[in-house]
């Protein structure tokens, strides 16, 4: 690890600060798409929706944060300085050969990080087997999944989507980064392919900070026309990508 | 008579009772043998349906939760379809969990190919740190099995259709010298249900027998003081021939020739029984000797 944990500035950072912070490991003002789509995303669930706690990241009662979309994590690591799970001067090393900081995080090497994520289409059955731990457990802790709309083409993700929705574990609720970016498109909405499994769907403009946060902050009200628990998937729509 | 398959789900079970930490991930193999642990413990004891790579995805989840969890199938679908799971969701993020296969290189020789995983050890040895169990007994399932749920790291259990007559483990993760003698010219792991066959091919061969149910680690401290630093080692393994020989090799003290018996690499397009498939490829008794005897060269003398 370089440096210490400093939990006693990140009260100094706030949404404006992010993409300076961004700058730190870009080195100019250019961001790249796969960066800038989960900005705003990220932003309110560690400003409004997640339950974490920066100074005792581990602790057992916090929610789960799975980034699994784990490319382009510049604003992943941005949100997470600026809320103080590790010094923002780590930012500058991104990538350096001693920098806990790759271009994929690694659970291991950063605090807050909950899985070690690049391979597309593994935080999501992580997220299952987490929320099935959590359910034996007697835990209220929710588990968050950010997963990107082309990373959906991963049929890993949907015998993930098939369980959690039979399974009615509605501690998990997922976030689609939608760019468009889906080699061959979901016809039909990406909420719909959750839905048929026994999800609640909910679009939201990504970049509406109010329209994610209620989206987000509502997951014990959703259930699936029957009754019964589901999971919760929340499709945020930002510019196509290269737009 | 309790097939090491039957010992699995009964010990699996008294674990899952037991033990609140123990886990079990299923899909669909075996979910009938264990229906009652299956509806008692929901969340630690869930059948995903024919899903391997949600199976370790969940059984990851599970253990960053604390739980200890068992997964199981058939052993191409349990490693080879899910290797980069076992990769990335259980090596990578640094948690276990117990996979126990079904199968073996051909248990089932009428289903073909697409349930023989003779490559199984092979492909989990380009992983870090885990822990192989080739067992060749239903005891020494249920011995290994209680070992690996007290500890944490990732591990393998190998449960087949053939089995010696006895068990013969005694400390999990160590060798088993069976016969040694002070001028043998070589000495011969037998692994797990290849023991027996391995001690009838070699019974009037003046050649050190040692009986290997853990393949990783490598058992090399045992190895090296049986065989000491001049003798020749023949691997006789139920699954991949060579799969060891390195361990072999870079065994510092020990600097034999080896000889690395197994399944051949190539694809056997035949059907019938293991009994058959081991006759063809020269591992029953009869061929284990052929190839140990022509590996000695006059080498190997007959005991008087």
């Amino acid at each position: 690890m370089i440096g210490s944990m400093n939990t006693n500035t990140y009260t100094r950072y706030g949404y404006a600060d992010l993409l300076p912070l961004m700058e730190r490991m870009t080195g100019d003002e250019k961001h790249d798409d796969a960066s800038t789509s989960t900005l705003d995303i990220l932003w309110v669930l560690y400003d409004k929706v997640l339950r974490v706690f920066p100074d005792q990241p581990e602790r057992g009662d916090r929610d789960r944060f799975l980034l699994s979309k784990g490319h382009g994590p510049t604003a992943y690591y941005a949100v997470l300085a600026a809320k103080g799970f590790f010094p923002v001067e780590w930012l500058d090393e991104f990538g350096a050969f001693e920098s806990p900081l790759g271009h994929h995080p690694d659970r291991a090497l950063v605090p807050g990080v909950e899985i070690s994520s690049g391979s597309l289409g593994h935080g999501l059955p992580i997220a299952v087997g987490r929320a099935l731990a959590l359910r034996s457990l007697g835990s209220s802790s929710r588990v968050v999944v950010l997963v990107g709309d082309a990373e959906l083409d991963e049929g890993s993700n949907h015998e993930a989507i098939a369980v959690a929705g039979r399974l009615g574990l509605d501690s998990i609720t997922v976030v689609v980064v939608d760019n468009g970016s889906a080699t061959h498109g979901w016809p039909g909405g990406i909420a719909r392919r959750f839905e048929v499994e026994g999800w609640v769907g909910r679009n939201v403009d990504g970049r509406s900070h109010d329209e994610l946060e209620r989206a987000l902050s509502a997951p014990a009200e959703s259930r699936a026309s029957d009754g019964t628990a589901a999971p919760l998937v929340v499709v945020a729509r930002v510019e196509q990508r290269g737009a | 008579m309790t097939t090491m398959r039957d010992r699995f789900y009964s010990v699996t079970e008294e674990l899952l009772a037991t033990d609140e930490c123990a886990a079990l991930v299923l899909a669909d193999i075996g979910a009938a043998r264990v229906r009652t642990a299956l509806d008692r413990y929901p969340g630690r004891a869930t059948n995903v349906g024919i899903r391997e790579q949600a199976m370790v995805g969940v059984a990851a989840g599970l253990a960053m939760e604390g739980f200890r969890p068992i997964l199981h199938s058939y052993a191409p679908f349990l490693v080879e379809r899910t290797f980069e799971q076992l990769k990335l969701d259980l090596s990578h993020q640094g948690v276990g969990a117990i996979l126990a296969s079904v199968g073996a290189s051909y248990d089932w020789a009428e289903g073909g190919r697409t349930h023989q995983a003779p490559g199984d050890v092979a492909v989990l040895d380009t992983l870090p740190g885990w822990n192989v169990h080739v067992p060749g007994h239903p005891d020494e399932v249920e011995m290994l099995l209680r070992y690996e749920m007290d500890r944490s790291g990732p591990a393998y259990i190998r449960l087949g259709s053939q089995s010696n007559a006895r068990a013969t483990l005694t400390q999990p993760g160590r060798f088993v010298p069976l016969r040694t003698y002070d001028d043998a010219v070589a000495t011969i792991v037998a692994v797990g249900p290849f023991l027996d066959r391995t001690v009838e091919a070699v019974r009037d061969l003046r050649v050190n027998v040692v009986y290997a149910a853990t393949v990783r680690p490598f058992d090399s401290e045992t190895l090296l003081r049986v065989a000491g630093s001049q003798q020749d080692v023949i691997l006789v393994e139920p699954y991949l021939a060579g799969t060891s020989i390195r361990e072999v090799t870079e065994t510092r003290g020990l600097s034999p020739r080896v000889l690395g018996l197994g399944v051949p690499r190539s694809e056997f397009r035949r059907y019938g029984n293991a009994d058959e498939h081991d006759a063809a490829h020269g591992l029953d008794a009869a061929g284990i000797r052929r190839s140990v005897v022509a590996f000695l060269d006059e080498r190997a003398p007959v005991l008087s």
